[in-house]
């Protein structure tokens, strides 16, 4: 047992390594098909296009890893969230069908390019906002009976989930603003700067709404955020977030490249460690936790031995792939 | 009409049509991936321009087909999850591991080195290139693997103890599970599948060009390429099938008595039913078209030999018989075709009119999208024959689904049916107009190019 419930925290830390590194690397081209539309047709749009085009195909197999893992890892909590969450998560699934495919049959078909750009955006901002919807709906808690989802369909929407979703969509604005920032040269660059500013701002906003109304949620979270002396550690977390967000201020101030998108990616890291400290120990709030959720032991170990090879290997060719493609992008393509 | 179509019935349906709609792309990027690295290892070790040319024309079809897949392979992995709930829940610890095996070896191999196939040749260079293509190669047969063991293993389970809380949990070792009695079987028939089909989509873009200039080298490149594996893997294909259900026959007889549409037992020896109308209710086949005893020698090797038929199943125990029987035939039938074409090209090779024999090319043609059509074909038999199981003999379909309204599902399944028409019908479209262009016209003087997403408009009007 002991053993097992090592394991289990391991599993829970994997889990949500998969999503941060989803969130992070799968936020910054859904933020350009969130900001596709403010970008000029033409050699704009193609810029900021190519700039992702080589590895979104890798940023969102971490959402399989994410899904897959869940599945492995704790069966139970897959089962019970996927049907509680059923509309938002088909409507993420579409969404995720029209900005894919996006990628390449605007080249294949530039009399309908408008049409698949069109495409792109409206995919990537209603996967980013139904991710958004998600989260609220997980912080929210569910309802279950048995070892079933038991609530209503339309539990999952509520003003709190609304809320998150927008919030999310604000922050992959902000990564793909970054990412450009970083990545592109000419106009789109210097329009990146200032939507990166906006989006900060509305970043900033979402993060102070969402974690202020989380306390007030009904599942104890005040309790666990406020009650002494917790509170020494937890308020690390709202100091970090204020550091990072001046740190970033100065950057963006500076016209540095690459540090925006450094200190976005750790300001997404804090807000999920905000996030670990809210749900811990549940797998499902506020009724399942972890280690009811979890696979027998024989299945994590089996599965562990593999996470721990391959993930150090996935991480390194994943660099490569970046590596391979660093520096600025032109309209062009790589030749 | 709507009469019991309730969330299982719904559910199954939105099951069938996602995986059907799935499969179909990994068909052609299972195939297509390993025919890019050979283009490309060619082209390394004889440095003829001809092959970099086949690679450049066929790169863009792949880099299509892929991302089709890619996004219909996302929501197949969200599936078991939203419609199947109830049996995630129980064969999670078994089967998920295997999936996430097929994430971490698979997915990310084949992703993260998509980018520099596609885009990075100037990049890394002709080496790296080729071993980035291997590599995307390689992925796409590890993924075939292990959701080909996790497939399989719901077919034959085996290595498993039932828990208190209900849950399917490993017992014994994972060899066992992974490597499930019918998992070989179904391994090399369908990588072998995927194989046939992508040759025969090849041979026929291949005929349709030799048909309009049968000098096209590239044409004739890869028509003779494609030929060859017509010859050599169909006739494979036949014999591993034949292997494939006799083992089928060995685990999930009732399975086969559907296939051969044998309602009754047969103590001495057993008839082929070539063709004829399975009436469930009625249990007969109508108009039966019949070899007396043929069924006993291709089953048991003995013309004699007793076989059991549907008469020894409870009724609730069966499957669909018609579309089982149905679905096996159009394979069957698909697969005699396809190594006919492989024999009549080996004719015209050995005359010499391989390139100018316009009825070989039609006929070519013709068979070019049959590699799809057995696919799923093969896919119905397995899976409809497998019917009323999810996991073969331990969990039903019924005990399998979601606690969700018929509703919930149906409206999905009308979402999945509209996006799925409209985005893949869009992608097939880009994919005939790029199978239609010449190979090999505007190669000249422009090459070592990479196309693909990345060619810019200005590259894009002169592609
Ligand atoms: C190019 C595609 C293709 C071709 C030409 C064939 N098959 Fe096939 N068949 C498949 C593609 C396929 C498949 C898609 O790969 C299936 C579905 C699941 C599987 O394992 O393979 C399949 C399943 C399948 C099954 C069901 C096994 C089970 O579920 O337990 C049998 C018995 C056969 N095949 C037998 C044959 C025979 C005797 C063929 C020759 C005439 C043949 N197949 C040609
Ligand atoms: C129900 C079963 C299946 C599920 C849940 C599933 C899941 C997935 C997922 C999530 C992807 C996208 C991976 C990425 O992001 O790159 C994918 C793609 C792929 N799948 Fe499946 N899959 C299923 C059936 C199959 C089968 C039976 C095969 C082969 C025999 C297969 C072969 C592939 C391949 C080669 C790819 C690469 C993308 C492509 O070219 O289509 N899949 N699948
Ligand atoms: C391990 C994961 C799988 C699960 C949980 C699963 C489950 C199911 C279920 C419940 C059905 C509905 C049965 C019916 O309506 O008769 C079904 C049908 C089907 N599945 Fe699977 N299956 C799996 C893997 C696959 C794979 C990998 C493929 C091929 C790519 C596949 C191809 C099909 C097809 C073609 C049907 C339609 C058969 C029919 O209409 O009856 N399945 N599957």
């Amino acid at each position: 047992m002991d053993v097992n419930l090592d394991l289990t925290i391991l599993w829970a830390f994997l889990i949500a390594f998969s999503i941060y590194a989803y969130v992070v690397l799968d936020g910054f081209d859904l933020g350009i098909g969130i900001l596709f539309p403010a970008i000029p047709v033409g050699k704009d749009r193609d810029q900021a296009m190519n700039s992702v085009a080589p590895v979104w195909d890798g940023n969102e197999t971490w959402l399989v890893l994410g899904g897959g893992g869940l599945f492995a890892a704790f069966p139970l909590a897959y089962a019970i969230l996927m049907p509680a969450f059923y509309p938002p998560i088909i409507a993420m699934l579409l969404a995720l069908v029209f900005r894919g495919v996006a990628f390449e049959f605007r080249w294949r078909d530039p009399g309908h390019r408008p049409f698949w750009d069109m495409a792109f955006t409206l995919g990537s901002l209603t996967a980013a906002f139904m991710q958004g919807v998600i989260l609220g709906a997980l912080l929210q808690g569910v309802t279950i009976e048995g070892r079933a989802y038991a609530g209503g369909w339309w539990d999952w929407l509520t003003p709190f989930s609304v809320m998150t979703g927008v919030s999310v969509v604000a922050g992959y604005a902000l990564l793909g603003a970054c990412w450009l920032i970083w990545k592109t040269t000419g106009e789109v660059h210097d329009l990146a700067r200032r939507y990166g500013w906006y989006a900060f701002v509305a970043t900033l906003a979402a993060i102070v709404a969402v974690s202020v109304a989380t306390l007030f949620l009904d599942y104890g979270y005040y309790a666990k955020w406020l009650d002494t002396p917790r509170v020494f550690y937890t308020a690390q977390v709202p100091i970090v977030t204020a550091l990072i967000a001046f740190v970033f201020f100065r950057s963006m101030k500076r016209g540095s490249d690459w540090m925006p998108f450094a200190l976005a990616q750790a300001l997404f890291l804090v807000t999920l460690a905000g996030l670990g400290i809210s749900i811990y120990p549940y797998a499902v709030p506020v009724s399942v936790t972890i280690w009811e959720a979890a696979a027998p032991e024989k299945s994590q170990i089996f599965m562990l031995v593999g996470a721990g090879i391959l993930i150090p290997v996935i991480l390194a060719y994943t660099v490569y792939a970046y590596w391979v493609f660093r520096g600025k992008v032109s309209a062009e393509g790589y030749h | 009409m709507f009469e019991g179509w309730d969330a299982t019935f719904l559910a199954r349906l939105q099951f069938a049509f996602t995986v059907s709609f799935h499969f179909i792309f990994p068909a052609f990027t299972i195939g297509l991936a390993s025919y890019l690295a050979v283009l490309n290892g060619l082209h390394y070790v004889t440095g003829k321009e001809r092959y970099i040319g086949l690679f450049h024309y066929w790169v863009k079809i792949f880099a299509v087909t892929f991302a089709m897949g890619v996004v219909s392979g996302i929501v197949m992995s969200y599936q078991f999850g939203t419609n199947w709930s109830v049996f995630s829940d129980k064969a999670g610890p078994v089967i998920g591991p295997l999936m996430a095996y097929e994430v971490l070896t698979a997915f990310f191999l084949e992703a993260g080195f998509l980018g520099v196939m596609l885009f990075g040749r100037d990049k890394v260079g002709p080496g790296l290139h080729l071993t980035a293509t291997c590599l995307v190669a390689i992925g796409t047969a590890v993924s075939a693997f292990w959701i080909l063991s996790v497939n399989s293993w719901m077919h034959t389970p085996v290595g498993y103890a039932i828990a208190e809380n209900g849950q399917f949990v490993p017992a014994g070792s994972w060899w066992e599970i992974i490597f499930n009695p019918s998992f070989p079987y179904r391994l090399m028939h369908t990588v072998t599948a995927a194989y046939l089909t992508t040759a025969l989509a090849v041979g026929g873009v291949g005929a349709f060009h030799l048909l309009r200039d049968h000098t096209n080298k590239q044409a004739r490149t890869m028509f003779s390429m494609a030929m060859w594996m017509a010859a050599i893997v169909a006739p494979a294909q036949i014999f591993l099938g034949d292997l494939h259900g006799l083992n089928t026959l060995e685990h999930q007889p009732v399975k086969v008595m559907a296939m051969e549409g044998h309602f009754d037992s047969h103590p001495d020896g057993a008839p082929l039913i070539l063709f004829g109308l399975p009436d469930q209710e009625e249990k007969k086949v109508d108009y039966a078209i019949q070899i007396p005893k043929l069924s006993s020698l291709i089953l048991k090797h003995d013309l004699n030999a007793p076989l059991a038929g549907l008469d020894t199943v409870p009724d609730e125990d069966e499957p669909p018989v018609a579309t089982v029987f149905w679905a096996f035939r159009v394979m069957v039938a698909l697969g005699l075709a396809m190594a006919l074409l492989g024999f009549v090209s080996l004719y015209a090779r050995w005359r010499g009119t391989l390139y100018d024999w316009p009825l070989l090319h039609r006929f070519a043609i013709l068979m070019g999208p049959s590699g799809f059509v057995a696919v799923i074909a093969g896919w119905i038999t397995t899976e409809a024959g497998r019917q009323p199981w999810t996991i073969h003999g331990l969990l039903r379909t019924a005990d399998s689904v979601s606690p969700l309204e018929a509703p919930a599902v149906g409206a999905s399944l009308l979402a999945f049916i509209v996006v799925y028409f409209t985005v893949f019908g869009a992608g097939t479209w880009y994919l005939l107009k790029l199978m239609g262009k010449t190979p090999g016209a505007h190669e000249a003087g422009k090459t070592g190019h990479a196309p693909g997403i990345s060619v810019g408009p200005q590259q894009q009007e002169g592609a």
